[in-house]
């Protein structure tokens, strides 16, 4: 069985490329997995049927024990009968319902195909929560092929309601399937059966579980989805819609009533809402002037039938329900399809614009009929045999003593009286002629058309005749309920004389004349009001609320102020951190008012600087106020015994503080002039309660280290291991290697953002062309205001004459031409000291990125471009490199990542050298860190002045052709 | 261990500051809120650290026992270096903030204030349905007056409402159904 499941999947994976090749013949191969199912059932028929199920049991998810547990007893044998045989049928029929052109085709045999696999594994499912995934994988296909129809609105807004309708009662059945299970402790349906828990939590169980049977059955008050989901294809609805999918649900109740008929609030709520439903359905139907629609709402009212009589829950009613269940997947699916070949033939299921179809389509009406007989319950049809059964099964149990029985009876039968007005109404309204209606143009039958309905039809027909032997089929499945009577009740066309004969004498005539009364009002076509009922009025108003709620919610949370998102989130981190805070026992050994008397000094002016930094009217103040903060850390560094810490500090404070300057000078000096600070005193006090907290915590946070620093084999281990002397360094690209390679590719990611919010088009920096031109090329382009003299000098620096005069300083250009080189010499050593002294790859980089500074700053972006003729992106790239390459290369020699080695060469008198493979991974960082800081500079230097000068309308030296010596201006100067 | 006043107030101050600035309407006064948080932070893992201790270089001559710990030292390095690269990607957000809307504060999202005036969207419902027919005109032998359903106004613009004037039909007359269904 679990094969068969998985070619259901197979099939259906491949039916979109078959159906591109094959066209609608295609859904034939559909077909092929539910023939294979149907045939194997009726292969172990003898089996099951005598008592022995055949069951498959393999492990799934064993962590959670899952299992796909599938099992096939009478009860699900003869569902699988009819959900592969109506399906292979329905598969069939679709090779001529549809056009090879049909819009999304391939999708729609798939998911049918993988429909009619969940079914399957539905009425197999001997697993509470398997049955549950089947479940719900029949509600998931359902909405894709009840919005088949993409295009329409009303396709999709049918398929949404579907999906909500019977999803919330999936998820209110899941909920009662976890409790089942935990109080029967097991997930397995047969077990949960037998153990029968009963008790108040079990009721409530049952009833969540009864809710998601109402809402997939189309029972009162969730009826409304199934006719709004007929703006599915037809054979869609023949499917879902009549013999399966909407079964799903009185498949549960046959399978549960055994163990839980006895339920307290069973009987009540779904004889009440079966006969409610069975009236209402029935009387929508007798009303309705579209044949699908009333098609439609007649399996509303036969599912509400259903669910009384399989409810029930004695041994004869679920005979006949469930004779009863076999007869309407017959007849309603028959129905159906014959309601497709009319739609198909004459264009409109209307039936006051249908006449003449019995003569011109015999076949087809002779088929209907059948079909519509059987609906009605009229001899010998297989749904008079049913009907039979469920009236004396009810009056059976009505004598026993059980009033539900009673109530349950005139219900039915009132329902009948209905049910037969309504498939009066379909015979008169598909097949009649009628006066002053254009009878339907002549067409020859197609015979491999209406072979689905036809041999449905038939099988209805013939399932009467040999009704006694079909009774040997069904009755095994509904042993499973202790019988009542003396002798358990047998299916057969004729019982004699008794009192279910005469009450269905008396729904037959009832209905003609219901439907003779109703017929007399008829109102012509195109006046009917429009159609409004209470439970889609309910949906839709459920839905609008929700929307507006969604609104409302989101409108008060979501103010679009994120200074009042960040406030809510600190308000939380208060509440929630102080909460943890009060419980608080451990408090630190003591606290010392400081380390050395300089901390207090440092401390004191960083407290001042950051204070002065929030009263800032003015950027640049502001921006240097912080850069004091930023210096103090440096010292507290120092002071702490963290010379690489210190050193960094210094340096990024120094980059930062240029690259704040680089954007401020295109922002205007005085800050929130057009807003002003608002709330002061509130972010404030948050401010001042922040800093509380956090103080708090730290204080705490030292308290709790009790345990022996993990940092104490820190130095041995930098010795022996990273062959380095600076533990901090070693620790970086060694011991904690793969911070740093996380670290890194946030730097990358952070220049890549720069860049790509700066450049507008590009990162490439119209640069590198000129870069590789070098001096000549420079030479060969005049400042603004070119003077002869200085042309003819040799300049300190390669761009300066591409400056206006004014823009530059002789004397920083000396200063940066005599240093630059010296730093670049400085962050080498650092970069190759850092592993036995302070330094390393970031301070090295940084070192760099101080020094194309300074480049930039003395002259300008065209200096910035012959000082560093590579992409910063490569830059960015080969670092990233560097650092991979030193955490892979090991693992081919089969070490771990990121493992040193060490090379050491001995030269005798000239001494030795010793390289550590961990200082690739530094340069790696070294490389990435210069890429950083270029790309900060080139963005938000170099671009911000190209387009400065574009907005200003002046030429810059560069642009539109590079290559093209700009034409002279008089100097401004 | 004990912890270091001088640094737990200088660490309270910063974060009060950097807080006060966060919440700021100015975007370059956020930027400089969280480098002082920023700042904080770091004295945060510093004070975590423990106590003040020599370099932790090894030379021979110091006892590592007397090393300042050297691990959150290198955390801190990677969270300066990494609030340096943010600020660097803020300032270039404030940056192309003011250069396409001249703008460096923050404003409130007008669509969200508007959320609340319109109610925001609303999911389909059903409507009543306005065919009778899945083939229409395309069907074998259509009925008169059955709808051509490749029509453009039955083609069936997704959310708009049925027009009031009826399609017609290949004979010429108007549709019945349609006349219910166009006017709810």
């Amino acid at each position: 069985m679990l094969i068969l499941l998985c070619a259901f999947g197979l099939v259906a994976l491949l039916l979109p490329f078959l159906v591109k090749k094959l066209g609608t013949k295609a859904f034939v191969v559909g077909a092929i997995p539910a023939v294979l199912a149907f045939g194997q059932a009726v292969m172990v028929a003898p089996d099951v049927l005598d008592g022995s199920p055949v069951a498959e049991r393999t492990p799934w998810v064993p962590q959670l024990g899952l299992t796909l547990d599938l099992r096939m007893d009478s009860l699900s044998w003869l569902m699988t009968l009819v959900v592969t045989g109506v399906g292979a049928l329905v598969l069939v029929y679709c090779v001529k319902y549809f056009e090879d052109d049909e819009p999304g085709l391939g999708r729609f045999a798939a998911i049918l195909t993988a429909f009619a696999g969940s079914m399957y594994g539905l009425v197999l499912a001997d697993d509470v929560y398997l049955l549950f995934v089947f479940w719900e994988l029949t509600t998931v296909f359902s909405y894709l092929l009840v919005g088949h129809n993409t295009g329409r609105r009303a396709s999709r807004a049918a398929a949404l309601q579907a999906l909500l309708v019977t999803t919330l009662g999936g998820l209110a059945m899941l909920v009662g399937f976890v409790l089942l299970a935990t109080e029967s402790g097991t997930s397995n349906l047969t077990a949960i059966i037998e153990t029968a828990p009963t008790g108040q939590l079990t009721t409530v169980a049952i009833m969540l579980v009864l809710v998601g049977v109402v809402t997939k059955s189309a029972i009162v008050p969730f009826h409304f989805w199934l006719p709004g989901a007929m703006a599915a294809p037809t054979p869609v609805s023949a499917y879902l819609h009549a013999a399966a999918m909407v079964k799903a649900g009185i498949y549960l109740l046959a399978r549960l009533a055994p163990g839980f008929a006895d339920t307290p609030g069973w009987h009540e709520v779904l004889v009440t809402l079966g006969v409610v439903t069975m009236l209402i359905g029935g009387w929508r139907a007798i009303r309705e002037t579209d044949l699908k629609l009333l098609l439609a709402y007649g399996t509303v009212g036969q599912l509400g039938f259903l669910a009384v009589v399989v409810g029930f829950g004695t041994r004869d009613t679920a005979l006949a329900g469930l004779a009863l269940l076999v007869a309407h997947a017959l007849f309603k699916s028959t129905l159906f399809l014959t309601v497709g070949v009319i739609d198909h033939r004459a264009g409109t299921r209307d039936l006051r614009r249908l006449s003449g179809l019995g003569r011109r389509a015999p076949v087809l009406a002779v088929t209907g009929i059948l079909a519509a007989a059987s609906m009605a319950g009229i001899p010998p049809l297989f749904g008079f045999v049913a009907k039979e059964a469920v009236l004396t099964s009810l009056q059976e149990a009505g004598e026993a003593g059980d009033v539900w029985g009673w109530i349950a009876l005139v219900g039915v039968a009132l329902g009948s009286v209905l049910t037969m007005a309504y498939a009066t109404r379909f015979v008169w309204g598909a097949f009649s002629s009628k006066p002053g209606v254009e009878k339907v143009k002549v067409l020859r039958e197609q015979p491999s058309f209406i072979l689905a309905p036809v041999v449905l039809g038939a099988a209805g027909l013939a399932a009467g005749l040999f009704s006694s032997a079909i009774d040997g089929l069904i009755a095994p499945a509904a042993d499973a309920l202790p019988s009542e009577g003396e002798k358990p009740y047998h299916l057969a066309l004729w019982h004699g004389i008794e009192p279910a004969l005469l009450i269905s004498a008396g729904t037959i005539l009832g209905g003609l004349l219901v439907f003779w009364l109703r017929r007399r009002q008829e109102a012509p076509a195109g006046t009917e009001s429009p159609r409004r009922t209470m439970a889609a009025d309910a949906y839709r108003g459920t839905l609008r609320t929700t929307d507006r709620f969604a609104a409302l919610v989101t409108s008060t949370t979501q103010r679009g102020s994120l200074p009042f998102y960040l406030a809510i989130i600190l308000i939380v981190l208060l509440a929630s951190a102080g909460a943890a805070l009060v419980r608080v026992q451990n408090w630190p050994d003591e606290i010392l008012p400081w380390d050395s008397p300089y901390q207090v000094v440092i401390g004191a002016v960083m407290m001042v600087a950051a204070v002065a930094a929030t009263f800032a009217a003015k950027r640049f103040q502001a921006v240097v106020l912080v850069g004091v903060t930023g210096f103090g850390m440096a010292v507290l560094f120092a002071m702490h015994g963290a010379p690489d810490l210190a050193l960094t500090q210094t340096l990024v404070e120094l980059v930062t503080l240029v690259a704040f300057v680089l954007v401020l000078r295109r922002l205007p000096a005085r800050l929130g002039e057009q807003n002003g600070s608002q709330f002061r005193v509130g972010r404030a006090v948050l401010g001042g309660a922040v800093g509380i907290l956090m103080a708090v915590v730290a204080v705490v946070a030292l308290g709790a280290r009790t345990a022996q620093p993990i940092s104490i084999a820190f130095p041995e281990l930098a010795v022996t291991g990273g062959e380095g002397y600076n533990v901090v360094n070693v620790t970086l690209v060694d011991i904690r290697g793969w911070d740093t390679m996380g670290e890194l590719s946030v730097l990358i990611a952070a220049a890549t953002g720069v860049a790509s919010l700066v450049f507008i088009s590009s990162r490439s920096d119209r640069m590198p062309e000129f870069a590789r031109r070098s001096g000549r090329g420079i030479s060969g382009l005049r400042s603004r205001g070119g003077d002869s003299v200085d042309d003819m000098r040799n300049p300190w620096l390669l761009a300066g004459r591409t400056l206006a005069p004014r823009n530059r300083s002789i004397l920083l250009e000396v200063v940066v031409r005599l240093v630059f080189h010296v730093l670049i010499v400085i962050s080498l050593y650092l970069l190759i000291a850092g592993h036995n002294a302070p330094g390393g790859g970031f301070a090295g980089g940084l070192v760099v990125g101080l020094a194309l500074v300074a480049r930039y700053l003395a002259a300008g972006r065209i200096e910035l471009a012959a000082a560093a003729p590579v992409n910063a992106g490569a830059l960015l790239g080969s670092g990233l490199i560097f650092a991979v390459g030193t955490a892979a290369v090991p693992l081919f020699f089969g070490a771990d990542a990121l493992t040193s080695t060490v090379f050491q060469a001995d030269f005798g008198p000239f001494g030795g050298i010793k390289f550590v493979t961990s200082t690739f991974f530094d340069i790696g960082v070294y490389l990435v860190v210069i890429g950083l800081v270029l790309d900060v500079l080139r963005s938000l230097g170099g671009e911000v002045d190209r387009q400065q000068d574009e907005e200003e309308g002046e030429d810059s030296p560069l642009s539109p052709h590079p290559n093209e010596p700009v034409r002279q201006k008089e100097t401004t100067a | 261990m004990s912890v270091s006043l001088a640094l737990l107030v200088t660490m309270a101050v910063l974060y009060a500051c950097g807080v006060y600035l966060l919440l700021e309407k100015s975007m370059t006064r956020v930027i400089l809120g969280f480098l002082l948080i920023g700042n904080a932070t770091n004295i945060l893992l510093l004070i975590m650290s423990g106590r003040p201790g020599a370099a932790p270089i090894v030379d021979g001559e110091t006892d590592p026992s007397e090393f300042a710990d050297p691990l959150p030292q290198a955390l801190i390095l990677t969270a300066i270096v990494i609030t340096f690269a943010v600020s660097a990607f803020l300032m270039a957000l404030v940056y192309r903030s003011w250069r396409l809307a001249r703008e460096d504060v923050l404003v409130v999202d007008p669509d969200d204030v508007n959320l609340l005036t319109s109610g925001g969207a609303e999911s389909e419902t059903p409507v009543a349905d306005e065919d009778d027919t899945e083939f229409g005109t395309r069907a074998d032998a259509a009925v008169e007056g059955a709808v051509d359903l490749d029509a453009p106004t039955t083609a069936a613009q997704p959310g708009e409402k049925m027009p009031e004037d009826q399609p017609m039909g290949p004979g010429g007359a108007p549709h019945p159904v349609r006349d219910g269904g166009g006017e709810k």
